[in-house]
């Protein structure tokens, strides 16, 4: 967990007040490369999301509802009454600085409306003049402005350029949290029907279908039997994933990014291959075509639609009757677990406390949720040498961890991946201090940014993780990029692919499995990625 | 003096110059934290154009084959190719070198083969230009293909493993 910063330590901190003159006056321009496409209508109106409609943030006509001040004015006045932390973070920030240049948006862009203070203010400014007096009296000179069109273009084209990642949250000394900010925010400009498709697309999916692909229970069969022939060709030896099956004791949940996108799929067939391998040790556990999605994009539109698709995966742990659930590498999704589940759809009475078959550890941490983090699970594994491994597999790579926003600062899981990773690779380096654990910088395309046609701000974005690497890439030759998230798996390829060419990423699972040595496997050559061992260059594959 | 003296004595001003000119491209506010924080990690875009001007400059004077200060002029432009400026204020500051040498210059103690010493820079400083517009155009191509590759992967390597495509045998 998070160290508390000790008087002495916040009494250095160097409050600088950032620069803050003239940026009313400065217009939002909605640049290509930046914002993301509108929602689609038929993906709002699947989920009973307010004015649908076809809609080109480039159009001067943002088509609004012709009340729109009036729901904005309402839905401001909702959201301050009923979330405490709202108004305390409206109320509070004293505009030091502390936070502003630790953005990575702002590191990689320049543009001071990303700095986190800066952001929030576009909001607070409009929040200032409907419910401060000073704003009311003072109007600008006291920070504050009426909400007009062009605000509300500002708001949506900077509150969909945070990806909600709290980095900034953890330099200030109010503990002011800016995602919070950004999060109701976006609900707002929900109401008056502005969304992305990119997020709009996954939560009508995800709320008919059980993914945010939409991809249907035959289909995700399939892309598991493919994993399983893919497998046996590795290790000779075939898995057999249960699926759906009612009475199992786990059920096992994971973002459907591992189950269809490079290269989580390689994450996605070392789950396989561990539950196989724990098989005859007592573990019981089932995946499922129904809760097939363990991210959750309904978290970047609305606290409601964030219930409505967690309520999923637990209505299905209902039907199926197990007594724990096991989640997969992801990031959000744990956020929404460990941060909001409980008030969301909790306490899930009709589950147990979550102990570990093989070990008998029992998960008090997560007796809330009943859901533990699969990394968690495999460290306790590792801890009690139930698994045999041959770290030498992994010689090939070198190896370093980028700690996923969510899973770092939303969860304080810091140590157990690094127990997982030097149990499974020789070669890992850690990048700089003020890059990693609680100081992570996000990959730059979280919170549903991961869409193509704002290419230009992801990479500005990715900059700042993609600097660190570099780093080590050059001193160290790391050429594995290790993490627990899908967000990250589907979007560190392509950051790297820009700033730091020869650097691959994956899950710890994927490392993991090709180190887990099975009971008569045939002789390993291949990692999970079909590529030649280390020493087995010359060897025929049989 | 000749200019290429006068280039090595007042190298530090030069730079100095050149760098404040390239930070002056950002944002007022901008600057001031480009500025101020020396950490690379924490100001990734400062402390490249910190390195990397000194290393371009040096090329130029000492006149290297520009082939040696690539990767500086890449780190400087690749990220200058995703941010909010056009092309051409992207890569402004290349041009705005001949400026600030010429003003940094002191005339009166030039001899009579300034004016051809003079032209010999502009052409190398033009061949700078052409390197940086390489750069630029590579770095824009990467995003377009890195965009292509995204949307082919997504949709093709679902197809095929779903087994909604039938390739050619081999």
């Amino acid at each position: 967990m998070a160290d508390t910063p000790k008087p002495e330590k916040t009494a250095r901190i160097n409050h600088i007040p950032p620069l803050m003159k003239g940026w009313m006056d400065t217009p939002v321009e909605i640049k290509p490369g930046i914002y993301c496409y509108g929602a689609k209508p038929k993906n709002t109106k699947a989920v009973g999301m307010p004015y649908p409609k076809e809609w080109n943030p480039t159009d001067d006509d943002w088509q609004l509802p012709e009340n729109w001040k009036d729901i904005i004015d309402e839905g401001l006045r909702d959201r301050r009454d009923k979330y405490r932390s709202m108004k305390l973070f409206m109320d509070i920030c004293v505009r030091c600085g502390a936070c502003a240049d630790k953005c990575h948006f702002f590191i990689g862009s320049g543009d001071p409306k990303n700095m986190p203070v800066l952001r929030a203010e576009l909001f607070r400014s409009v929040y200032r003049k409907k419910f401060t007096l000073g704003g009311k009296i003072f109007g600008k000179f006291a920070g504050a402005r009426d909400l007009d069109e062009d605000v509300l273009k500002e708001w949506w084209y900077y509150l969909y350029q945070c990806t909600e990642c709290r980095r900034c949250s953890i330099f200030c000394p109010y503990g002011i949290d800016t995602a919070e900010v950004t999060i109701l925010g976006r609900e707002l400009t929900n109401l008056v029907g502005l969304n992305i498709d990119w997020i709009a697309g996954p939560v009508a999916n995800c709320n008919r279908t059980g993914n945010h692909l939409g991809i249907q229970p035959h289909a995700y069969i399939d892309m598991l039997d493919f994993f399983v022939d893919e497998i046996e060709d590795i290790t000779g030896l075939r898995m057999e994933p249960d699926i759906n099956r009612k009475g199992a004791e786990i059920l096992f949940v994971t973002p459907s990014g591992d189950v269809f996108a490079d290269p989580g799929t390689f994450t996605a067939m070392g789950y396989l291959m561990l539950f196989h391998y724990l098989k005859s040790l007592g573990l019981d556990i089932t995946w499922s075509t129904y809760a097939s999605e363990g991210g959750n994009f309904g978290f970047f539109t609305s606290h409601e639609m964030a219930k409505r698709l967690n309520a999923k995966m637990y209505s299905e742990a209902e039907r199926l009757g197990v007594k724990w659930i096991l989640g997969g590498e992801c990031g959000h999704m744990w956020r929404v677990i460990n941060q909001y589940m409980d008030t969301f759809n909790g306490p899930p009475d009709f589950m147990e406390e979550p102990v570990s078959p093989i070990t008998g550890t029992k998960f008090k941490n997560a007796n809330a949720t009943k859901l533990v983090h699969i990394v968690e699970f495999t460290a306790d594994l590792m801890k009690h040498n139930k698994l045999k491994l041959d770290k030498s597999r992994n010689d090939h790579l070198k190896v370093t961890f980028h700690d996923s926003c969510n899973t770092a600062r939303a969860m304080g899981f810091l140590e157990e991946p690094r127990y997982v990773l030097n149990n499974v690779c020789n070669n890992f380096y850690e990048m700089p201090p003020n890059t990693i654990r609680e100081q992570t910088f996000c990959c730059g395309s979280g919170s549903g940014l991961n869409a193509g046609e704002n290419m230009e701000v992801r990479m500005r974005g990715g900059l700042p993780r993609a600097n660190a690497v570099k780093y080590v890439h050059e001193k160290f030759g790391v050429n594995m990029l290790s993490c627990i998230c899908a967000i990250d798996r589907a979007v560190l390829p392509n950051s790297m692919d820009y700033w730091v060419p020869g650097v691959d990423v994956c899950g710890l699972h994927e490392l993991v499995a090709n180190a887990l040595v099975f009971e008569g496997e045939k002789k390993r050559t291949l990692d999970l990625r079909a590529e030649y061992l280390p020493g087995m260059e010359d060897e025929e594959d049989v | 003096m000749s200019i290429k003296q006068q280039l090595i004595e007042k190298k530090d001003l030069i730079i100095k110059t050149w760098r404040s000119a390239l930070l002056g491209s950002y944002p007022e506010a901008t600057q001031r934290f480009l500025i101020r924080e020396k950490d690379q990690f924490a100001n990734p875009v400062g402390q490249s154009i910190h390195k990397n001007i000194s290393g371009i400059y040096h090329a130029l004077i000492e006149d290297e084959d520009f082939d040696t200060v690539s990767s500086n002029l890449e780190e400087i432009i690749k990220i200058r190719a995703v941010q909010d400026f056009i092309p051409s204020d992207a890569l402004l500051f290349i041009f705005q070198l001949k400026s600030i040498i010429r003003s940094s210059l002191d005339f009166k103690s030039i001899g009579n083969s300034s004016v051809n010493e003079l032209n010999s820079l502009d052409v190398r400083i033009d061949e700078l230009a052409l390197k940086a517009f390489d750069i630029y155009s590579m770095c824009r191509q990467k995003l377009y293909e890195i965009r292509v590759n995204e949307v082919q992967n997504q949709v093709g390597s679902l197809l095929k493993r779903a087994n909604l495509t039938v390739e050619i045998p081999d």
